[in-house]
Protein backbone atom coordinates (compact mmCIF):
# COMPACT_ATOMS: atom_id res chain seq x y z
CA UNK A 1 0.00 0.00 0.00
CA UNK A 2 1.40 3.39 -0.91
CA UNK A 3 1.41 6.06 1.77
CA UNK A 4 -0.31 8.55 -0.53
CA UNK A 5 -3.36 6.32 -0.40
CA UNK A 6 -3.83 6.85 3.31
CA UNK A 7 -7.25 8.04 4.37
CA UNK A 8 -5.60 9.73 7.39
CA UNK A 9 -3.14 12.23 5.86
CA UNK A 10 -0.71 13.80 8.33
CA UNK A 11 -0.41 17.16 6.61
CA UNK A 12 -3.42 17.35 4.35
CA UNK A 13 -3.74 19.99 1.66
CA UNK A 14 -6.87 21.95 0.89
CA UNK A 15 -8.32 20.79 -2.46
CA UNK A 16 -7.46 22.97 -5.43
CA UNK A 17 -11.02 23.86 -6.37
CA UNK A 18 -11.27 26.83 -3.99
CA UNK A 19 -14.07 26.32 -1.53
CA UNK A 20 -16.35 24.30 -3.74
CA UNK A 21 -14.72 21.24 -2.16
CA UNK A 22 -14.58 21.01 1.62
CA UNK A 23 -12.23 18.36 2.96
CA UNK A 24 -13.62 15.98 5.55
CA UNK A 25 -10.63 16.71 7.78
CA UNK A 26 -11.99 20.22 8.33
CA UNK A 27 -14.60 18.53 10.52
CA UNK A 28 -12.49 15.84 12.18
CA UNK A 29 -9.17 17.32 13.31
CA UNK A 30 -8.95 18.14 16.98
CA UNK A 31 -6.00 20.52 16.42
CA UNK A 32 -8.00 22.53 13.91
CA UNK A 33 -10.92 22.59 16.27
CA UNK A 34 -8.78 24.11 19.04
CA UNK A 35 -7.59 26.69 16.55
CA UNK A 36 -11.21 27.45 15.66
CA UNK A 37 -12.00 28.03 19.32
CA UNK A 38 -9.07 30.45 19.60
CA UNK A 39 -9.57 32.32 16.37
CA UNK A 40 -13.32 32.24 15.86
CA UNK A 41 -14.87 31.99 19.31
CA UNK A 42 -12.30 33.63 21.63
CA UNK A 43 -10.83 36.34 19.38
CA UNK A 44 -12.02 38.85 16.79
CA UNK A 45 -15.66 37.75 16.87
CA UNK A 46 -18.79 38.59 18.78
CA UNK A 47 -20.55 35.54 20.20
CA UNK A 48 -24.17 35.23 21.24
CA UNK A 49 -24.88 34.91 24.96
CA UNK A 50 -28.61 35.52 25.26
CA UNK A 51 -31.54 37.89 25.29
CA UNK A 52 -31.80 40.65 27.83
CA UNK A 53 -35.37 39.53 28.58
CA UNK A 54 -33.83 36.43 30.16
CA UNK A 55 -32.40 38.58 32.96
CA UNK A 56 -35.03 41.29 33.47
CA UNK A 57 -34.20 42.22 37.09
CA UNK A 58 -31.11 43.50 38.87
CA UNK A 59 -29.12 40.52 40.12
CA UNK A 60 -30.57 38.12 37.54
CA UNK A 61 -28.04 35.91 35.83
CA UNK A 62 -27.92 33.24 33.15
CA UNK A 63 -25.10 30.76 32.74
CA UNK A 64 -24.17 29.90 29.18
CA UNK A 65 -21.05 29.31 27.09
CA UNK A 66 -18.92 30.96 24.46
CA UNK A 67 -17.20 28.20 22.57
CA UNK A 68 -16.47 25.80 25.42
CA UNK A 69 -15.90 28.48 28.06
CA UNK A 70 -18.55 28.96 30.72
CA UNK A 71 -19.76 32.54 31.10
CA UNK A 72 -22.39 34.36 33.13
CA UNK A 73 -24.64 37.04 31.70
CA UNK A 74 -25.54 39.23 34.67
CA UNK A 75 -27.67 42.31 35.23
CA UNK A 76 -25.98 44.76 37.60
CA UNK A 77 -27.86 46.83 40.17
CA UNK A 78 -27.78 49.83 37.83
CA UNK A 79 -29.49 47.76 35.10
CA UNK A 80 -26.39 47.33 32.95
CA UNK A 81 -25.55 43.92 31.52
CA UNK A 82 -22.19 42.30 32.16
CA UNK A 83 -20.67 39.06 30.98
CA UNK A 84 -17.98 37.43 33.12
CA UNK A 85 -16.20 34.13 32.84
CA UNK A 86 -17.41 31.46 35.26
CA UNK A 87 -13.92 30.75 36.55
CA UNK A 88 -12.93 31.85 40.04
CA UNK A 89 -9.78 33.98 40.03
CA UNK A 90 -8.44 31.93 42.94
CA UNK A 91 -8.37 28.23 42.10
CA UNK A 92 -10.11 28.35 38.77
CA UNK A 93 -13.33 26.71 39.79
CA UNK A 94 -16.37 27.00 37.54
CA UNK A 95 -18.17 28.25 40.62
CA UNK A 96 -21.67 28.98 39.33
CA UNK A 97 -23.62 25.76 39.06
CA UNK A 98 -27.18 27.07 38.63
CA UNK A 99 -28.17 27.91 35.09
CA UNK A 100 -30.17 30.94 36.09
CA UNK A 101 -31.10 32.78 39.23
CA UNK A 102 -30.78 36.00 41.17
CA UNK A 103 -27.89 37.03 43.42
CA UNK A 104 -26.66 40.11 45.28
CA UNK A 105 -23.13 39.15 44.39
CA UNK A 106 -21.19 36.19 43.02
CA UNK A 107 -19.47 33.85 45.46
CA UNK A 108 -17.27 30.86 44.82
CA UNK A 109 -18.23 28.25 47.45
CA UNK A 110 -14.74 26.70 47.60
CA UNK A 111 -13.01 29.52 49.56
CA UNK A 112 -15.82 32.06 49.46
CA UNK A 113 -14.13 34.58 47.24
CA UNK A 114 -16.80 37.12 46.55
CA UNK A 115 -17.30 39.23 43.44
CA UNK A 116 -19.64 42.04 42.51
CA UNK A 117 -22.20 41.31 39.81
CA UNK A 118 -19.88 42.93 37.30
CA UNK A 119 -17.00 40.68 38.34
CA UNK A 120 -14.91 42.84 40.70
CA UNK A 121 -13.28 40.91 43.52
CA UNK A 122 -14.63 42.37 46.72
CA UNK A 123 -14.04 39.80 49.43
CA UNK A 124 -11.24 37.34 50.24
CA UNK A 125 -11.65 35.43 53.52
CA UNK A 126 -8.59 35.59 55.82
CA UNK A 127 -6.96 38.11 53.52
CA UNK A 128 -5.35 39.76 56.54
CA UNK A 129 -4.75 36.50 58.36
CA UNK A 130 -6.30 35.03 61.49
CA UNK A 131 -5.43 36.27 64.96
CA UNK A 132 -4.51 33.58 67.45
CA UNK A 133 -2.66 33.87 70.76
CA UNK A 134 -1.70 37.47 70.06
CA UNK A 135 -0.21 36.88 66.62
CA UNK A 136 -1.60 37.01 63.10
CA UNK A 137 -1.34 33.80 61.17
CA UNK A 138 -1.24 33.66 57.40
CA UNK A 139 -3.12 36.02 55.17
CA UNK A 140 -2.40 37.20 51.68
CA UNK A 141 0.93 38.90 50.95
CA UNK A 142 0.99 42.64 51.73
CA UNK A 143 1.06 43.51 48.04
CA UNK A 144 -2.08 41.46 47.26
CA UNK A 145 -4.42 43.72 45.30
CA UNK A 146 -8.00 42.52 44.88
CA UNK A 147 -8.33 44.51 41.67
CA UNK A 148 -5.69 42.25 40.09
CA UNK A 149 -7.96 39.28 40.65
CA UNK A 150 -11.32 40.12 39.20
CA UNK A 151 -13.29 37.62 37.16
CA UNK A 152 -12.42 37.72 33.48
CA UNK A 153 -14.69 40.41 32.08
CA UNK A 154 -15.90 40.22 28.54
CA UNK A 155 -16.71 43.05 26.21
CA UNK A 156 -20.49 43.28 25.86
CA UNK A 157 -22.71 44.62 23.10
CA UNK A 158 -26.48 44.66 23.18
CA UNK A 159 -28.76 45.55 20.33
CA UNK A 160 -32.52 45.15 20.06
CA UNK A 161 -32.58 43.02 23.21
CA UNK A 162 -29.86 40.59 22.02
CA UNK A 163 -26.67 40.29 24.05
CA UNK A 164 -23.32 39.48 22.45
CA UNK A 165 -19.98 39.24 24.20
CA UNK A 166 -16.34 38.81 23.32
CA UNK A 167 -13.25 37.80 25.28
CA UNK A 168 -11.40 40.07 22.85
CA UNK A 169 -11.64 43.69 23.99
CA UNK A 170 -10.20 44.85 20.67
CA UNK A 171 -13.04 43.33 18.66
CA UNK A 172 -14.64 45.73 16.17
CA UNK A 173 -18.02 47.27 17.08
CA UNK A 174 -20.94 44.82 16.79
CA UNK A 175 -22.51 46.86 13.99
CA UNK A 176 -19.30 46.67 11.92
CA UNK A 177 -18.96 42.99 12.75
CA UNK A 178 -22.41 42.31 11.32
CA UNK A 179 -22.07 44.69 8.40
CA UNK A 180 -24.92 46.82 6.98
CA UNK A 181 -26.81 44.09 5.10
CA UNK A 182 -27.01 41.60 7.98
CA UNK A 183 -27.57 44.44 10.43
CA UNK A 184 -30.61 45.48 8.38
CA UNK A 185 -32.20 42.05 8.74
CA UNK A 186 -31.13 41.85 12.38
CA UNK A 187 -32.91 45.14 13.09
CA UNK A 188 -35.98 43.95 11.19
CA UNK A 189 -36.41 41.11 13.72
CA UNK A 190 -35.08 42.88 16.80
CA UNK A 191 -36.69 46.23 16.16
CA UNK A 192 -36.68 47.47 19.75
CA UNK A 193 -39.88 45.84 20.92
CA UNK A 194 -39.42 44.11 24.24
CA UNK A 195 -39.00 40.37 23.83
CA UNK A 196 -41.03 37.79 25.71
CA UNK A 197 -39.27 34.48 26.40
CA UNK A 198 -41.45 31.48 25.48
CA UNK A 199 -38.96 28.80 26.51
CA UNK A 200 -36.07 26.56 25.57
CA UNK A 201 -35.28 23.40 23.68
CA UNK A 202 -31.91 21.73 24.09
CA UNK A 203 -30.40 19.01 21.99
CA UNK A 204 -26.98 17.48 21.52
CA UNK A 205 -26.03 16.89 17.91
CA UNK A 206 -23.10 14.55 17.35
CA UNK A 207 -21.55 16.48 14.49
CA UNK A 208 -19.03 19.25 13.93
CA UNK A 209 -20.42 22.67 14.87
CA UNK A 210 -19.79 24.11 11.39
CA UNK A 211 -22.34 21.70 9.94
CA UNK A 212 -25.08 23.64 11.70
CA UNK A 213 -23.89 26.92 10.22
CA UNK A 214 -23.82 25.18 6.84
CA UNK A 215 -27.29 23.74 7.32
CA UNK A 216 -28.70 27.26 7.55
CA UNK A 217 -26.51 28.49 4.70
CA UNK A 218 -27.87 25.74 2.50
CA UNK A 219 -31.17 26.63 0.82
CA UNK A 220 -30.82 23.55 -1.42
CA UNK A 221 -31.95 20.98 1.15
CA UNK A 222 -35.10 22.50 2.71
CA UNK A 223 -37.22 22.02 -0.40
CA UNK A 224 -35.98 18.44 -0.70
CA UNK A 225 -35.50 17.03 2.78
CA UNK A 226 -38.35 18.84 4.47
CA UNK A 227 -41.72 17.64 3.19
CA UNK A 228 -43.58 20.29 5.14
CA UNK A 229 -41.64 23.08 3.49
CA UNK A 230 -42.08 21.86 -0.06
CA UNK A 231 -45.66 20.63 0.24
CA UNK A 232 -46.99 23.74 1.95
CA UNK A 233 -44.80 26.12 -0.06
CA UNK A 234 -43.02 27.48 3.02
CA UNK A 235 -39.54 27.10 1.57
CA UNK A 236 -38.80 25.74 -1.84
CA UNK A 237 -36.81 26.40 -4.95
CA UNK A 238 -39.49 28.39 -6.76
CA UNK A 239 -40.03 30.84 -3.91
CA UNK A 240 -38.87 34.40 -4.46
CA UNK A 241 -35.62 34.59 -2.52
CA UNK A 242 -32.36 36.34 -1.93
CA UNK A 243 -29.13 35.06 -0.44
CA UNK A 244 -27.08 37.83 1.09
CA UNK A 245 -23.73 38.00 2.90
CA UNK A 246 -21.55 40.45 4.75
CA UNK A 247 -18.40 41.57 2.93
CA UNK A 248 -16.34 38.84 4.66
CA UNK A 249 -18.88 36.20 3.59
CA UNK A 250 -19.00 34.82 7.12
CA UNK A 251 -22.55 35.87 7.98
CA UNK A 252 -25.56 35.34 5.77
CA UNK A 253 -29.26 35.94 5.43
CA UNK A 254 -31.51 33.62 3.47
CA UNK A 255 -34.55 35.71 2.66
CA UNK A 256 -37.58 34.09 1.15
CA UNK A 257 -41.23 34.76 0.50
CA UNK A 258 -43.73 31.97 0.68
CA UNK A 259 -45.12 31.08 -2.71
CA UNK A 260 -48.04 28.98 -3.78
CA UNK A 261 -48.32 25.63 -2.14
CA UNK A 262 -49.10 22.68 -4.35
CA UNK A 263 -47.69 21.33 -7.54
CA UNK A 264 -45.19 23.07 -9.78
CA UNK A 265 -43.25 21.47 -12.60
CA UNK A 266 -39.64 21.46 -11.39
CA UNK A 267 -39.73 21.73 -7.68
CA UNK A 268 -42.33 19.17 -6.76
CA UNK A 269 -40.96 16.23 -8.70
CA UNK A 270 -39.21 15.20 -5.51
CA UNK A 271 -40.11 12.31 -3.31
CA UNK A 272 -40.69 14.57 -0.34
CA UNK A 273 -43.52 16.43 -2.09
CA UNK A 274 -46.80 14.93 -0.94
CA UNK A 275 -49.50 16.09 -3.32
CA UNK A 276 -52.32 14.64 -1.24
CA UNK A 277 -51.05 15.61 2.16
CA UNK A 278 -53.56 17.52 4.21
CA UNK A 279 -53.30 18.36 7.84
CA UNK A 280 -55.90 16.91 10.16
CA UNK A 281 -55.45 20.01 12.24
CA UNK A 282 -54.50 23.10 10.23
CA UNK A 283 -53.57 25.07 13.35
CA UNK A 284 -49.97 23.96 12.84
CA UNK A 285 -49.87 26.39 9.94
CA UNK A 286 -52.24 29.12 11.00
CA UNK A 287 -50.01 31.78 9.48
CA UNK A 288 -50.84 35.43 10.02
CA UNK A 289 -48.83 38.16 8.31
CA UNK A 290 -47.18 40.57 10.74
CA UNK A 291 -46.46 44.20 9.90
CA UNK A 292 -42.75 44.00 10.76
CA UNK A 293 -42.11 41.32 8.12
CA UNK A 294 -42.19 43.91 5.35
CA UNK A 295 -42.48 41.23 2.67
CA UNK A 296 -40.38 38.13 3.37
CA UNK A 297 -42.07 35.27 5.22
CA UNK A 298 -38.80 33.68 6.25
CA UNK A 299 -35.42 35.14 7.05
CA UNK A 300 -32.78 32.75 8.34
CA UNK A 301 -29.68 34.56 9.55
CA UNK A 302 -26.39 32.85 10.31
CA UNK A 303 -24.14 35.02 12.44
CA UNK A 304 -20.72 33.43 12.45
CA UNK A 305 -19.69 31.50 14.44
CA UNK A 306 -22.17 31.11 17.25
CA UNK A 307 -25.80 31.78 16.43
CA UNK A 308 -28.71 31.50 14.06
CA UNK A 309 -31.66 33.87 14.14
CA UNK A 310 -34.83 32.32 12.86
CA UNK A 311 -37.95 33.83 11.43
CA UNK A 312 -40.07 31.19 9.76
CA UNK A 313 -43.50 32.74 9.36
CA UNK A 314 -44.74 33.37 12.93
CA UNK A 315 -42.08 31.32 14.66
CA UNK A 316 -39.07 33.30 15.86
CA UNK A 317 -36.14 31.95 17.82
CA UNK A 318 -32.44 32.10 18.46
CA UNK A 319 -30.42 28.93 18.00
CA UNK A 320 -27.17 28.94 19.94
CA UNK A 321 -24.30 26.73 18.74
CA UNK A 322 -22.25 25.47 21.70
CA UNK A 323 -19.38 23.32 20.41
CA UNK A 324 -18.01 20.49 22.53
CA UNK A 325 -15.03 18.90 20.87
CA UNK A 326 -14.72 18.61 17.11
CA UNK A 327 -17.47 16.03 16.81
CA UNK A 328 -20.42 17.40 18.78
CA UNK A 329 -22.26 20.52 19.77
CA UNK A 330 -25.17 21.44 21.93
CA UNK A 331 -27.88 23.33 20.15
CA UNK A 332 -30.01 25.56 22.35
CA UNK A 333 -33.19 27.07 21.01
CA UNK A 334 -34.74 30.10 22.69
CA UNK A 335 -38.20 30.76 21.34
CA UNK A 336 -39.58 34.20 21.96
CA UNK A 337 -42.39 36.55 21.09
CA UNK A 338 -42.91 40.25 21.50
CA UNK A 339 -44.37 42.18 24.35
CA UNK A 340 -47.24 43.46 22.21
CA UNK A 341 -48.27 39.99 20.98
CA UNK A 342 -51.91 39.12 21.54
CA UNK A 343 -52.68 35.85 23.30
CA UNK A 344 -53.69 34.43 19.90
CA UNK A 345 -50.31 35.38 18.44
CA UNK A 346 -48.50 33.76 21.37
CA UNK A 347 -50.48 30.55 20.85
CA UNK A 348 -49.74 30.71 17.12
CA UNK A 349 -46.00 31.03 17.75
CA UNK A 350 -46.16 28.09 20.17
CA UNK A 351 -48.09 25.97 17.67
CA UNK A 352 -45.71 26.74 14.82
CA UNK A 353 -42.83 25.82 17.15
CA UNK A 354 -43.91 22.22 16.46
CA UNK A 355 -42.05 22.53 13.16
CA UNK A 356 -38.77 23.35 14.89
CA UNK A 357 -36.48 22.06 17.61
CA UNK A 358 -35.21 18.54 18.27
CA UNK A 359 -38.59 16.93 17.56
CA UNK A 360 -39.82 19.42 14.98
CA UNK A 361 -41.67 18.32 11.85
CA UNK A 362 -38.92 20.09 9.92
CA UNK A 363 -35.86 20.54 12.12
CA UNK A 364 -35.57 17.04 13.56
CA UNK A 365 -34.23 15.92 10.17
CA UNK A 366 -31.42 18.46 10.24
CA UNK A 367 -29.79 17.00 13.33
CA UNK A 368 -30.06 13.55 11.85
CA UNK A 369 -28.35 14.41 8.56
CA UNK A 370 -25.59 16.26 10.40
CA UNK A 371 -24.91 13.16 12.49
CA UNK A 372 -24.77 10.97 9.38
CA UNK A 373 -22.34 13.35 7.68
CA UNK A 374 -20.02 13.39 10.69
CA UNK A 375 -20.19 9.62 10.87
CA UNK A 376 -18.77 9.34 7.35
CA UNK A 377 -16.25 12.20 7.76
CA UNK A 378 -14.62 10.34 10.64
CA UNK A 379 -14.12 7.22 8.55
CA UNK A 380 -12.19 8.92 5.73
CA UNK A 381 -10.87 12.42 6.49
CA UNK A 382 -8.89 12.45 3.24
CA UNK A 383 -12.09 12.72 1.22
CA UNK A 384 -14.08 15.90 0.56
CA UNK A 385 -17.63 17.19 0.29
CA UNK A 386 -18.88 18.89 -2.84
CA UNK A 387 -20.41 22.36 -2.74
CA UNK A 388 -20.93 23.31 -6.37
CA UNK A 389 -24.59 24.03 -6.82
CA UNK A 390 -24.82 27.40 -8.54
CA UNK A 391 -21.15 27.36 -9.56
CA UNK A 392 -17.82 27.60 -7.79
CA UNK A 393 -17.72 31.29 -7.04
CA UNK A 394 -19.05 33.26 -4.09
CA UNK A 395 -21.60 36.05 -4.30
CA UNK A 396 -25.09 37.20 -3.38
CA UNK A 397 -27.91 35.74 -5.45
CA UNK A 398 -31.57 36.44 -6.17
CA UNK A 399 -32.53 32.77 -6.05
CA UNK A 400 -31.88 29.83 -3.79
CA UNK A 401 -30.62 27.21 -6.20
CA UNK A 402 -27.05 27.60 -5.01
CA UNK A 403 -24.58 26.69 -2.28
CA UNK A 404 -22.79 30.02 -2.52
CA UNK A 405 -23.19 30.81 1.19
CA UNK A 406 -21.28 27.69 2.23
CA UNK A 407 -18.52 28.50 -0.22
CA UNK A 408 -18.45 32.00 1.21
CA UNK A 409 -18.14 30.75 4.77
CA UNK A 410 -15.21 28.51 3.86
CA UNK A 411 -13.51 31.33 1.99
CA UNK A 412 -13.54 33.25 5.26
CA UNK A 413 -12.67 30.20 7.33
CA UNK A 414 -9.63 29.39 5.20
CA UNK A 415 -8.39 32.95 5.50
CA UNK A 416 -8.75 33.13 9.28
CA UNK A 417 -7.55 29.58 9.89
CA UNK A 418 -4.73 29.93 7.36
CA UNK A 419 -5.80 26.60 5.95
CA UNK A 420 -3.94 26.00 2.73
CA UNK B 1 -61.05 7.75 46.14
CA UNK B 2 -60.91 4.90 43.65
CA UNK B 3 -61.83 1.23 43.81
CA UNK B 4 -59.56 -1.59 42.76
CA UNK B 5 -61.36 -2.24 39.48
CA UNK B 6 -60.93 1.35 38.34
CA UNK B 7 -57.33 1.44 39.47
CA UNK B 8 -56.67 -1.78 37.60
CA UNK B 9 -58.15 -0.24 34.47
CA UNK B 10 -55.94 2.80 34.94
CA UNK B 11 -52.78 0.70 35.21
CA UNK B 12 -53.86 -1.21 32.11
CA UNK B 13 -54.20 2.11 30.25
CA UNK B 14 -50.66 3.09 31.22
CA UNK B 15 -49.34 -0.34 30.29
CA UNK B 16 -51.20 -0.51 26.99
CA UNK B 17 -49.99 2.95 26.01
CA UNK B 18 -46.38 2.02 26.71
CA UNK B 19 -46.60 -1.23 24.80
CA UNK B 20 -48.22 0.51 21.82
CA UNK B 21 -45.51 3.17 21.50
CA UNK B 22 -42.79 0.57 22.11
CA UNK B 23 -44.29 -1.63 19.40
CA UNK B 24 -44.37 1.36 17.02
CA UNK B 25 -48.11 0.86 16.65
CA UNK B 26 -48.68 4.42 15.50
CA UNK B 27 -52.30 3.85 14.46
CA UNK B 28 -53.08 2.87 18.04
CA UNK B 29 -51.35 5.85 19.64
CA UNK B 30 -53.94 8.61 18.92
CA UNK B 31 -56.72 6.26 20.04
CA UNK B 32 -55.52 6.43 23.63
CA UNK B 33 -56.82 10.02 23.62
CA UNK B 34 -60.19 11.71 23.37
CA UNK B 35 -60.73 13.94 20.31
CA UNK B 36 -60.33 17.16 22.21
CA UNK B 37 -57.11 16.17 23.89
CA UNK B 38 -53.80 17.69 24.86
CA UNK B 39 -50.44 15.97 24.43
CA UNK B 40 -47.34 17.92 25.33
CA UNK B 41 -43.73 16.92 25.63
CA UNK B 42 -42.04 19.63 27.61
CA UNK B 43 -38.61 20.15 29.19
CA UNK B 44 -38.83 20.25 32.97
CA UNK B 45 -37.05 23.60 32.85
CA UNK B 46 -39.85 25.24 30.88
CA UNK B 47 -42.50 23.57 33.03
CA UNK B 48 -41.01 24.73 36.31
CA UNK B 49 -40.09 28.24 35.15
CA UNK B 50 -43.54 28.86 33.70
CA UNK B 51 -42.39 29.05 30.08
CA UNK B 52 -45.14 27.80 27.76
CA UNK B 53 -42.89 26.34 25.04
CA UNK B 54 -43.09 22.59 24.54
CA UNK B 55 -40.89 20.38 22.39
CA UNK B 56 -44.13 18.95 21.02
CA UNK B 57 -47.47 20.64 21.67
CA UNK B 58 -50.52 18.90 20.27
CA UNK B 59 -54.02 20.08 21.07
CA UNK B 60 -56.28 17.64 19.27
CA UNK B 61 -56.37 14.04 18.15
CA UNK B 62 -55.97 15.44 14.62
CA UNK B 63 -52.56 16.78 15.56
CA UNK B 64 -51.57 13.37 16.90
CA UNK B 65 -52.58 11.86 13.56
CA UNK B 66 -50.52 14.50 11.77
CA UNK B 67 -47.56 13.42 13.86
CA UNK B 68 -48.15 9.81 12.90
CA UNK B 69 -48.10 10.84 9.25
CA UNK B 70 -44.86 12.69 9.94
CA UNK B 71 -43.26 9.65 11.56
CA UNK B 72 -44.25 7.45 8.67
CA UNK B 73 -43.85 9.73 5.69
CA UNK B 74 -42.00 12.95 6.25
CA UNK B 75 -39.45 12.75 9.08
CA UNK B 76 -36.18 11.34 7.83
CA UNK B 77 -34.51 9.71 10.78
CA UNK B 78 -32.39 6.87 11.96
CA UNK B 79 -34.81 4.08 12.80
CA UNK B 80 -34.78 3.11 16.45
CA UNK B 81 -36.55 1.00 18.99
CA UNK B 82 -37.79 2.62 22.11
CA UNK B 83 -38.56 0.84 25.35
CA UNK B 84 -40.57 2.46 28.11
CA UNK B 85 -40.28 1.50 31.75
CA UNK B 86 -43.23 3.15 33.46
CA UNK B 87 -43.73 3.34 37.21
CA UNK B 88 -46.96 2.59 38.97
CA UNK B 89 -49.37 5.48 38.46
CA UNK B 90 -50.09 7.64 41.46
CA UNK B 91 -53.66 8.94 41.62
CA UNK B 92 -53.64 12.50 42.87
CA UNK B 93 -57.32 13.31 42.63
CA UNK B 94 -60.60 12.09 41.18
CA UNK B 95 -63.11 14.77 40.24
CA UNK B 96 -66.84 14.41 40.93
CA UNK B 97 -67.38 13.61 37.23
CA UNK B 98 -64.86 10.78 37.44
CA UNK B 99 -61.91 12.55 35.80
CA UNK B 100 -58.73 11.01 37.19
CA UNK B 101 -55.65 13.13 37.81
CA UNK B 102 -52.70 10.77 37.90
CA UNK B 103 -49.00 10.69 37.18
CA UNK B 104 -46.19 8.23 36.68
CA UNK B 105 -42.42 8.23 36.32
CA UNK B 106 -40.92 6.84 33.16
CA UNK B 107 -37.61 6.03 31.54
CA UNK B 108 -37.24 5.44 27.82
CA UNK B 109 -34.30 3.56 26.38
CA UNK B 110 -33.35 3.99 22.76
CA UNK B 111 -31.75 1.31 20.65
CA UNK B 112 -30.55 2.28 17.21
CA UNK B 113 -29.67 -0.35 14.65
CA UNK B 114 -26.13 -1.66 15.20
CA UNK B 115 -25.78 0.53 18.29
CA UNK B 116 -25.87 -0.01 22.03
CA UNK B 117 -28.98 0.75 24.06
CA UNK B 118 -28.88 4.09 25.84
CA UNK B 119 -31.04 6.10 28.19
CA UNK B 120 -33.00 8.33 25.83
CA UNK B 121 -35.41 10.32 27.94
CA UNK B 122 -36.59 10.26 31.55
CA UNK B 123 -39.30 12.15 33.38
CA UNK B 124 -42.88 11.86 34.44
CA UNK B 125 -46.30 12.16 32.88
CA UNK B 126 -48.99 14.38 34.40
CA UNK B 127 -52.24 12.93 33.18
CA UNK B 128 -55.96 13.51 33.13
CA UNK B 129 -57.96 10.41 32.31
CA UNK B 130 -61.68 10.25 31.54
CA UNK B 131 -64.12 7.40 31.06
CA UNK B 132 -65.61 7.02 27.60
CA UNK B 133 -67.83 4.31 26.09
CA UNK B 134 -64.57 2.82 24.74
CA UNK B 135 -62.98 2.72 28.17
CA UNK B 136 -60.50 5.05 29.86
CA UNK B 137 -58.81 7.63 27.61
CA UNK B 138 -56.33 10.41 28.14
CA UNK B 139 -57.88 13.86 28.02
CA UNK B 140 -54.49 15.34 28.71
CA UNK B 141 -50.99 13.95 28.89
CA UNK B 142 -48.15 16.29 29.82
CA UNK B 143 -44.84 14.52 29.45
CA UNK B 144 -42.36 16.51 31.51
CA UNK B 145 -38.83 15.33 30.89
CA UNK B 146 -35.81 15.77 33.14
CA UNK B 147 -33.35 14.98 30.37
CA UNK B 148 -31.38 18.15 29.77
CA UNK B 149 -30.40 17.34 26.23
CA UNK B 150 -32.31 15.39 23.64
CA UNK B 151 -29.76 13.06 22.05
CA UNK B 152 -30.02 14.61 18.60
CA UNK B 153 -33.67 14.16 17.76
CA UNK B 154 -36.89 12.78 19.09
CA UNK B 155 -39.20 11.32 16.48
CA UNK B 156 -41.60 8.92 18.20
CA UNK B 157 -44.00 9.90 20.96
CA UNK B 158 -43.03 9.22 24.55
Amino acid sequence: MSVSNTVFPESPKWPEEGTSRVPFWAYTREDLYKKELDRLFYNDHWCYVGLDAEIPHAGDFKRTVIGERSVLMVREKDGSIHVVENVCAHRGMAFCRERHGNRDSLTCPYHQWNYSLSGDLQGVPFRRGVKQDGKVNGGMPADFKPSDHNLTKLKVATRGGVVFASFDHDVEPLEDFLGPVILGYFDRLFDGRKLKILGYNRQRIPGNWKLMQENIKDPYHPGLLHTWFVTFGLWRADNKSQLLMDTHHRHAAMVSTRGAAGKAADVTQVSSFKANMELNDPRFLDIVQEPWWGGPTAVMMTVFPSVIFQQQVNSVSTRHIQPDGHGAFDFVWTHFGFEDDSEEMTQRRLQQANLFGPAGFVSADDGEVIEWSQEAFETKPSHRALVELGGREVGDTDHMVTETLIRGMYEYWRKVMEAT
Amino acid sequence: MMDFKNYFELTQLYGDYASAVDAADWDAWPEFFIDDCVYKLQPRENHERGFPLSTLAFESKGMLKDRVYGIRETLFHDPYYQRHVVGTPVVRKVDADGRIHSEANYAVFRTRLSKESTVFNVGRTLDEVVRTPQGLKFASRLVIYDSELIPNSLIYPI
